[in-house]
């Protein structure tokens, strides 16, 4: 049966809500829309109870406690609190002043670890920024190697935004604790798909985001451990004191009560959906390295996401392949910087090289994901393709033999 | 991005695909002219071979391939159009503006226009030294 068009292929950009989740937030718009922090009426407490429902809800999903969840806008905003938060908590110096501490991230983080981090070099701190092998996977021996007598405060990501590759974030973790070091990850691409256990996987500080996980857009939550070690944030905004002093603000109480329901189906729903995905994204890499030369699956063999993959076609522009699968809604380049024309810089800094870099797709599948959508993209990109290499005159040269990355081009 | 439809007519279809032989061959060919412009790491690689009338002196017949976004294969696609049947003289005479104009492309997209008109240039260049006919220009700017 032919699917209907166009299909979404860009869930690790944001998810279609699910109804389950869309049904339970509708009473907090209208009918239970009081303010969570109003303590005198009814409205207030039924407002109040639902939050509380959803912070269960988030905590359960990342065997965390209830207490430990602070709710965000999002994941930017979560990872600018736990980062930015934890190094000025945590500081060896004072505002103003140099050799406040070191931190420990990577190369391909989002930029919204990225940023803060590159921020708080401005502010006197010290930053490595670890560059991934070509597998993507950064290691706990590469973490090892980079700590430092002051290093206060390590964020690795769990698994990439655009490559979908898995970190050693348990192992990481450990390494964190054993030398009193403050560890956050941002899970955004992973809570909600994978198994996730705070204790267990030794997390600090943990990022994620309700709509990447089939909730509303404009939640997010950060989970702050409270004991073993008990870890501080200084907040960045200041206002009525919500969310134990660490996030001032009124809540959006429907847009919680959906994350909470979302976290719910994603903890009942993850291990079918897992083995569900896995096999259609298989599917999909291994027919499109069957049908056609010089197609490369990026990242790590094994260690990626189920339902992640990010695919090269060699001598292929990657802008003019997105026209020629507009039926298909996928990500070119950096997801998130698309609008420039760099080339990806996750793929950039694992050592892909230029020409391959800018002819990537990532295809990231999710819950509403069909067989029948899989196999009409398979279809679809085979074609696309297939007629811009009729075009391109990399392909010929590389079939000439010749050595594209040996050629001297004239560049403007 | 939407991409006018003359854009998305010649990303579809378009016209006058191909090469007059491999990279080596057209080489040796004192009636082909060869312009191979861009780069990988810039996302854009023009090339167009000219075939060249040696009696009249006028453009018999061209043909592009192209590496680059839906702008840039139109882009190439066009130039071979319009300088089909002219005189080397007024294929020079194609300016990257009148590409812009007659794809309705957007601010973003004008080094595709400016890329075609230079594959015309070098190619015209590749055939006019092969043939001896270069008069070297003072001082080309420089882009």
């Amino acid at each position: 049966m032919a699917p209907k068009l166009p299909i979404y292929m860009d869930n690790a950009a944001t998810t279609r809500v699910d109804p389950r989740v869309v049904e339970a937030m509708l009473p907090f718009f209208t009918e239970q829309f009081g303010n969570s922090a109003s303590r005198n009426h009814s409205f207030g407490w039924q407002a109040e109870e639902a939050v509380d429902t959803a912070r269960e809800q988030a905590a359960s999903l990342i065997g965390a406690n209830a207490k430990e969840i602070v709710w965000t806008s999002g994941s930017t905003e979560s990872n600018n609190l736990a980062i930015k938060g934890a190094a000025r908590m945590y500081a060896k110096a004072g505002d103003g002043q140099t050799g406040r501490g070191h931190i420990i991230t990577a190369l391909h983080e989002h930029k919204a670890v990225l940023d803060p981090c590159k921020r708080l070099q401005r502010e006197g701190f010290d930053v490595t920024f670890l560059q991934p092998p070509a597998d993507g996977v950064i290691t706990a021996k590469a973490v090892e190697a980079a700590i430092r007598p002051d290093t206060i405060l390590v964020t690795i990501m769990w698994a990439n935004n655009e490559i979908g590759t898995i970190n050693e974030v348990p192992e990481i973790g450990k390494l964190c604790h054993d030398r009193e070091i403050i560890f956050h990850t941002d899970a955004t691409q992973w809570v909600g798909k994978m198994p996730t256990d705070v204790e267990r996987d030794n997390i600090d500080l943990l990022s994620w985001s309700s709509h990447k996980m089939y909730g509303p857009k404009g939640v997010g939550a950060l989970f702050v451990r409270r004991r073993k070690p008990r870890v501080r944030l200084e907040a960045i905004q200041d206002g009525g004191g919500h969310e134990r002093g660490m996030r001032s603000g009124t809540l959006n109480v429907p847009g919680i009560v959906g994350f909470g329901k979302a976290c719910e189906l994603c903890a009942k729903e993850m291990d079918s959906e897992r083995e569900r995905l896995l096999k259609l994204r298989r599917k999909m890499e291994k027919e499109l390295t069957a049908k056609m030369d010089v197609v490369q699956v990026n990242g790590h063999a094994e260690r990626r996401l189920p339902h992640l993959a990010n695919i090269s076609f060699g001598f292929v522009e990657g802008e003019s392949l997105m026209m020629g699968i507009h039926d298909i809604a996928c990500s070119s380049g950096s997801a998130c910087t698309s609008a420039s024309l760099e080339p990806s810089y996750v793929l950039k800094s694992l050592g892909v090289g230029d020409e391959l870099a800018h002819s990537s797709l990532r295809l990231s599948l999710g819950r509403f994901t069909t067989e029948a959508e899989v196999d009409f993209a398979i279809e679809d990109i085979t074609k696309a393709v297939e007629h811009l290499r009729k075009l391109s005159p990399l392909y010929d040269l590389h079939n000439e033999g010749i050595d594209i990355s040996k050629i001297v081009w004239q560049t403007h | 991005m939407a991409y006018s439809d003359k854009v998305i007519d010649h990303y579809q279809h378009p016209r006058n695909v191909g090469s007059f032989g491999a990279s080596k061959e057209v080489a040796q060919r004192s009636d082909i002219g060869v312009g191979i412009v861009g780069a990988p790491e810039c996302g854009d690689v023009m090339q167009l071979h000219i075939k060249v009338n040696q009696q009249t002196g006028k453009i018999e017949d061209a043909k592009f391939k192209c590496f680059g976004c839906g702008s840039a294969i139109a882009s190439s696609s066009l130039a071979t159009e319009w300088i089909k049947g002219k005189s080397l003289d007024d294929a020079l005479k194609i300016k990257n503006t009148q590409i812009v104009e007659e794809l309705s492309l957007p601010p973003v997209k004008i080094h595709c226009s400016v890329l075609a008109e230079d594959s015309i240039r070098t190619a015209i260049k590749d055939y006019q030294k092969k043939n001896g006919l270069l008069v070297e220009e003072p001082a080309a700017a420089a882009h």
